[in-house]
């Protein structure tokens, strides 16, 4: 239920955007995110955007793990 | 995918899952509260990778698994009016109630439809003015801001034939029950990614304030998963508990201000049942009265027998994190994906549905 996958926003018309997940479109609501932009990669639930994912944030996460897979090897 | 992928690498879950033995030196026990990651940790063996010093229990983190018979049977009740039809999300449907279930009701001619967003419900009454179109909220945090928001454009497009039964349900005050019940001891949360992106994080904070609980707010993906269980082994072992988030890409501490204040121009809390936890004061989202006209519980005389609970079925010590499925006599034989006795085993994200298909 709590199920929310990261799409990509093609486009915005007024409060609906198109949203692109592994190469399927679909059209959701983005009332709940009035800041997103196009590019943004939103997280979608039941048919709206939740929540926009940040990317600097994801890029630190990843980078996290790397460190802690370089610490093991020295 | 991207922001999916990466996370599952496995290469990348080595040096976590090392780390973690390091420190684990001591039983650690941790409960998470969301479907998503009962399920995740079923798919990925996550358990078995984990040192047994850690004990991952499953909690109450299925809103249609702690949804109540009582709410079951209204849906049902609402099922059988004449010109009704029923909008509703997936995993509701094959859920016994008292004596039925919606499967059932639709076998028996109802009108009863699978939806994916509640909006797909509104769009089933504006083309269907002969039908009056009940959609059924269920589903925490994450959900009810989307419910909110279609409940706002029902109203605003003035519909006469779509209608809400909320069984929403909110976290926080289900977790401080739990606890307080006393039955379990534990050292922290893995809390739900996606209700705190609605959230945020301070509505946790109780939980390391009040009851020192080591809490950290988790991705579902695996890497997520491990990285969050090696935060909470670090917060056990110095002793100090907080609430941190692991999830940073999807989550910010003060959570989504707009759709927490779209949720609460639709919904008030309200005092709700949930299975295995009993009566919840202040743990229910229910329609304002300015909703009163999409509300169904006030727009349909909906009157139900008490109910009545399934012989041997331990979904609410399930729920309550005090066995595991297997704990349950019924698991595997009488109860199966195929002929479910409670809905831990019909849900997606039920823990026996997760034990029966992936194993624990």
């Amino acid at each position: 239920m709590c199920v929310a996958i990261p799409a990509r926003v093609k486009s915005i018309e007024g409060l609906t955007a198109d949203v692109e997940v592994g190469g399927v479109s679909r059209k959701i609501s983005v009332q709940l995110t009035p800041e997103v932009q196009r590019d943004d990669y939103v997280l979608v639930h039941a048919g709206f955007a939740i929540h926009v994912i940040d990317e600097q944030e994801a890029r630190e996460t990843m980078k996290l793990f790397e460190e802690l897979g370089a610490l093991e090897n020295d | 995918m991207k922001f999916i992928d990466e996370y599952r690498d496995g290469e990348k879950a080595r040096p976590i899952i090392e780390e973690i033995h390091r420190l684990a030196d001591r039983p650690i026990r941790l409960m998470e509260v969301c479907g998503t990651h009962t399920v995740s940790i079923a798919r990925y063996g996550l358990r078995k990778a984990l040192p047994e010093t850690i004990e991952l229990i499953s909690g109450p983190g299925c809103p249609v698994c702690v949804t109540s018979n009582g709410d079951l049977d209204k849906a049902i009740s609402l099922a059988r009016i004449p010109g009704a039809a029923i909008a509703t999300f997936g995993d509701m449907v094959r859920v016994p109630g008292s004596d039925s279930s919606l499967a059932l009701e639709r076998a028996a001619g109802r009108d009863v439809r699978v939806v994916y967003s509640p909006l797909d419900g509104l769009k089933m009454a504006e083309e269907n003015p002969q039908l009056r179109v009940i959609f059924l909220g269920v589903g925490f945090e994450t959900t009810a801001p989307t419910v909110a928001a279609t409940a706002l454009e029902a109203k605003n497009r003035g519909l006469k034939n779509f209608f809400i039964f909320s069984a929403h349900k909110t976290v926080p005050k289900a977790l401080k029950a739990l606890l307080d019940l006393g039955e379990i001891k534990l050292d922290g949360f893995l809390l739900p990614g996606h209700v705190s992106a609605i959230i945020g994080s301070l509505p946790y904070e109780f939980l390391a304030e009040h009851y020192a609980l080591a809490c950290v707010i988790s991705g579902f993906e695996p890497l997520d998963i491990l990285q969050s269980v090696l935060m909470l082994a670090r917060q056990v072992k110095s002793r100090r508990p907080r609430v941190e988030i692991q999830y940073k890409r999807g989550v910010r501490p003060q959570g989504n201000p707009k759709a927490m204040e779209i949720m609460a121009q639709a919904f008030e809390p309200s005092d709700v049942e949930w299975r295995g936890l009993g009566l919840i004061p202040g743990s229910g989202l229910a329609l304002r009265k300015e909703f009163a006209e999409l509300d169904a519980s006030r727009a349909f005389d909906i009157r139900v027998a008490l109910a009545r609970e399934s012989n041997g079925c331990r979904c609410g010590d399930v729920l309550r994190g005090l066995i595991r499925p297997e704990g349950c006599a019924l698991f595997g034989n009488v109860c199966t994906p195929q002929k479910p006795v409670g809905p831990c085993m019909v849900s997606f994200e039920g823990s026996c549905a997760a034990a029966y298909k992936y194993g624990s």
